[in-house]
């Protein structure tokens, strides 16, 4: 796979961190159930189980401290014959931040 | 294998625990000369056996492994979770090297497996005192009746209540197939030892344990138990679930003492309208 150049902010160069997160309703300011994280700067490696403390306890919380939303889940109702089933989790919110390195 | 002692059968209220949780553990129940063997053991590798060997005859070559089966309290545990003479799926020998760098994804083993009236379980064996820089495994609980598949879920680093697993040497977990888990990455200067072995039961799963505390209140909390990470609405489901699956293996389908199942499947047949404001209803001959 050839490597996209990256963004070219003036003379600096940016990347995107990632944060998604996993609320318990499909309200933006309902509490943290889950969370990852990806980061485009390559200066973490954050990974499967490797913490039990949410970094913010709402969605909410994200935004105030500077996280910006790009993508929410949709709201689907149940399959028909499907509407007692239980599978991924409904309420998934992507966020970013861009970093300037 | 002999009919294990009734006092080594699951209690109806662990029971009840372990088709809420998806897991049920016992701390150090492996004795301490076994564990010092076990390293050698599991390094030397323990020879495969074909899918679907009963129990019985899977490891009379690998007398480690038979000591492990035939301890009371695990032959009392198999014999509760997925009843006498059980097959043995597959076995595995699983090594997290030191600082090794890479975790699992989140994940259910096989493949998706939706059946709602059986289920395998997952010894897994610790033979080490497990820190949490070693990377015990990562579960979830109350994940196992989530219907996805295999890595798919690899997305969902971590869930609010997982369990990162910490505990003394000779742990023995059992782990219902569907529940999402992972090898978490090995932070430490210790390589990490696990033996696991898959079961699949032979017999219908209703009432292998012990029944004496069959009615318990407590049983009815195990069922009700939410857990951090469920949302608002689907918690409600899981529990509903849950009902279902600990009916079939009770064989009591009117046991729902919260009533999410019997509110749901309430349809009256009893027709009360009289009969002139039934427009279908013939008319009386006189």
């Amino acid at each position: 796979m050839t490597a996209t150049a990256p963004i070219d902010a003036g003379q600096q160069t940016v990347r995107q961190q990632v944060l998604v997160l996993y609320l318990a309703s499909s309200a933006l300011d309902a509490r943290v159930v889950g969370w990852s994280t990806y980061d485009g700067t390559g200066t973490t490696t954050p990974t499967t189980g490797d913490s039990d403390v949410p970094p913010y306890a709402t969605g909410l919380d994200a935004l105030k401290d500077g996280w910006r939303l790009f993508q929410a889940a949709q709201l689907l109702p149940p399959q028909p014959g499907h509407e007692y089933d239980v599978s991924f989790l409904k309420h998934e919110f992507f966020f970013e931040k861009l970093v300037t390195l | 294998m002999p009919h294990p002692h009734r006092k080594n059968l699951l209690t109806s209220v662990q029971m009840a625990r372990f088709v809420a949780t998806g897991s049920f553990r016992m701390d150090a129940v492996v004795p301490d000369d076994m564990n010092q063997q076990a390293i050698d053991v599991l390094k030397a590798g323990i020879p495969g056996v074909p899918y679907g060997t009963p129990l019985s005859e899977a490891f009379v070559d690998t007398e480690f492994v038979q000591r492990l089966v035939e301890l009371p309290e695990v032959a009392g545990a198999i014999h509760s979770l997925v009843g006498p003479e059980p097959l043995v799926d597959h076995h595995a020998v699983h090594i997290r090297k030191a600082n090794d760098g890479e975790a699992q994804d989140l994940h259910g083993d096989a493949i998706i497996d939706v059946r709602p009236d059986a289920f395998d379980v997952q010894l897994m064996y610790y033979p080490q005192d497990v820190t949490l820089e070693m990377g015990g495994t990562l579960s979830v609980p109350g994940s196992h009746l989530r219907r996805t598949n295999e890595t798919d879920t690899g997305r969902y680093q971590n869930l609010l209540g997982q369990t990162r697993l910490v505990c003394p040497a000779g742990t023995v977990v059992f782990l219902h197939h569907g529940i999402w888990h992972g090898g978490r990455r090995n932070d430490s200067d210790i390589d990490r030892y696990m033996f696991k072995i898959r079961f699949n039961p032979t017999v219908r799963q209703v009432r292998l344990w012990n029944l004496d505390d069959l009615y318990d209140e407590e049983v009815a909390r195990e069922l009700d138990q939410t857990f951090p990470w469920y949302e608002n609405a689907t918690g409600r489901l899981e529990k509903y679930n849950r009902i279902k699956l600990w009916q079939a293996l009770t064989g009591d389908d009117t046991y729902d003492p919260e009533y999410w199942v019997t509110r749901v499947s309430n349809r009256p047949q009893r027709v009360v309208a009289q009969r002139s404001q039934n427009p279908h209803a013939k008319k009386e001959i006189a």
